[in-house]
């Protein structure tokens, strides 16, 4: 099976990274002795705030600030709140923070209700419903997938089944015939057919994601915590709607001795939320770690640089070619991590049908 | 920690994006796509089981041919030898015909020849018998006075008798 093949990869992918973050570290703890400036200057340069600016949700496109000018796009706020009802306008009413709009305001990002003096006001419960960065940044790649893959589906009715593939077509086949051979008819036997739809979808949902989010400026949509428990609670669904009756059994009345069963029940039981928890924190793990480390590459240069200029622009292509690097790599993640996420799903329903078999129970 | 916190917005924006795209690409790409690839598949494996089969079957019709073709030769050559078989009996035959013919009419072309010359001779005697009388009778008839006379005489019958 082509899984053990990727979790060596995964290994090796997570080997160069903490190869490359102590050899980072290192550098840095070497240089650090000699930057007694760094403290002064940590004031106007906050390399986690910005990490954190770049990892989290917004609601603009925020691409450089040059003094006091922000060079962003504004997006759409949309609100509810069961006292005020629903409230619409563009996030740039607020003037980068600054301004209170209808009775709202942005605190570090965060819309919040506020009374009449301007103040925070707890008694209201504001729901965010707004297009935010990352919601903007989904649709587009949503929409993108959409035509792409309609696109080829045409393709394949215009042309009929005996012609040749082409083109983009021809980029995606393969693609298509590894989740359906490599993960569907593996792990979920004759009912694969069934369950296609469902595992393409989310194979491709998550790795058009992961890939548009790898552009520089580009929110971190997969890397968000709320993309992934969406997808894991929508695998969770999946998995328990495709369970048998030998699957309940063997949670519920393990093939094991009488005392053990106490101990073993809740464990079982257990699995069947540890596995799309699983699911929901390996792809967040994984995707923003790639932008942390990748980002603080990018920081290293302005670490330095804060320490002396030499160093700075001395650092620079280091640290360009170690975040090169692993930008090739986060291409690699990016399909592996849909591939995980999608085989594990696989193994999971797999696991759920059949419910005889425990020995692959245990990833 | 903030980085933990599902944003209610970017949840429900999510599911709904994601069941919209799911019943969109499962009805418009994935259902035509993989309709498709299994036909071509299913085409695919069909055609070399197909060829696999018309091979079988050449194989066969050739093994076929070349029975038929060898019993044919074989055949042939049965054929050939009964003819050659015939054709000598036929010769030998009318060999042994054409002798038997022969000796039956030297057999009997000797028989008439024996049976003529049988009959030349008794003929002859019976001729020399009565000639002998005639002469004799004629003698006599003379009278044997003159010994010359008597042997011209003879002589002179001797003469006309005509030996045929």
């Amino acid at each position: 099976m082509g899984m053990a093949s990727k979790s060596i990869k995964t290994l090796l992918v997570a080997v160069f990274s903490i190869f490359l973050l102590l050899f980072s570290a290192n550098s840095f703890a070497s240089d650090a002795p000699a930057g007694g400036a760094e403290k002064h200057e940590a004031s106007s340069f906050d390399p986690a705030k910005l990490i954190m600016e770049h990892i989290m949700d917004a609601h603009e496109f925020h691409f450089a600030t040059i003094g006091e000018k922000h060079i962003s796009i504004p997006l759409p706020v949309i609100l509810y709140s069961p006292e005020r009802g629903l409230t619409m306008f563009n996030y740039s009413k607020f003037n980068h923070g600054h301004d209170v709009y209808e009775g709202y305001k942005s605190e570090e990002g965060h819309i919040v209700a506020v009374n009449a003096a301007g103040e925070h006001d707890t008694t209201v419960t504001v729901y965010d419903m707004s297009l935010t960065r990352n919601v903007v940044q989904m649709f587009i790649a949503l929409i993108l997938l959409c035509v792409l893959m309609i696109g080829v589906a045409n393709k394949y009715k215009r042309n009929g089944a005996k012609v040749a593939p082409s083109g983009f077509q021809n980029a995606v086949e393969p693609v298509i015939t590894f989740v359906r051979d490599e993960v569907g008819k593996p792990n979920l036997g004759h009912a694969y057919e069934k369950f296609m739809p469902y595992l393409l979808t989310v194979f491709f949902f998550i790795l058009i994601n992961n890939l548009m989010g790898l552009i520089p400026g580009s929110a971190n949509v997969t890397g968000n915590i709320a993309f992934t428990i969406v997808l894991g609670v929508i695998s969770f669904f999946v998995i328990l709607f495709s369970t048998n009756r030998h699957f309940w059994a063997h949670i519920f009345n393990p093939p094991v001795p009488g005392f053990v069963k106490p101990i073993l029940v809740p464990v079982e039981f257990l699995g069947i939320f540890t596995k799309p928890f699983a699911l929901i924190v390996r792809l967040f793990a994984n995707m923003v770690a790639g932008h942390i480390v990748i980002t603080c590459f990018v920081m290293l240069i302005f670490i330095f640089g804060a320490m002396s200029k030499v160093a700075g622009w001395g650092f620079a292509p280091v640290s360009m070619a170690f975040t090169i690097f692993i930008y090739f790599i986060e291409i690699l993640v990016a399909f592996i991590q849909a591939f995980i996420f999608t085989n594990l799903t696989a193994v999971f329903i797999g696991q759920s049908m059949e419910g005889a078999h425990h020995d692959e129970a245990h990833h | 920690m903030e980085l933990l916190n599902p944003g209610v917005g970017l949840l429900v924006w999510t599911l709904l994006a994601f069941l919209v795209v799911f019943f969109l690409l499962k009805s418009f790409a994935w259902k035509p796509i993989l309709a498709s690839l299994k036909e071509r598949e299913t085409g695919i494996a069909d055609a070399i089981a197909s060829a696999d089969k018309v091979k079988a079957e050449m194989a066969a019709l050739k093994n076929e041919n070349e029975a038929m073709m060898a019993k044919a030769r074989e055949e042939r050559a049965v054929m050939i030898k009964e003819a050659k078989e015939t054709a000598d009996k036929m010769v030998s035959d009318a060999k042994d015909k054409a002798k038997s013919e022969y000796d039956r009419i030297v057999a009997e072309a000797q028989t008439a020849i024996t049976q003529q010359k049988n009959a030349a001779l008794t003929d002859v005697k019976n001729q020399v018998g009565a000639l002998v009388i005639e002469v004799a009778e004629k003698v006599l008839n003379r009278e044997l006075s003159n010994r010359g006379d008597q042997e011209n005489y003879i002589k002179q019958l001797a003469e006309g008798v005509k030996l045929n």
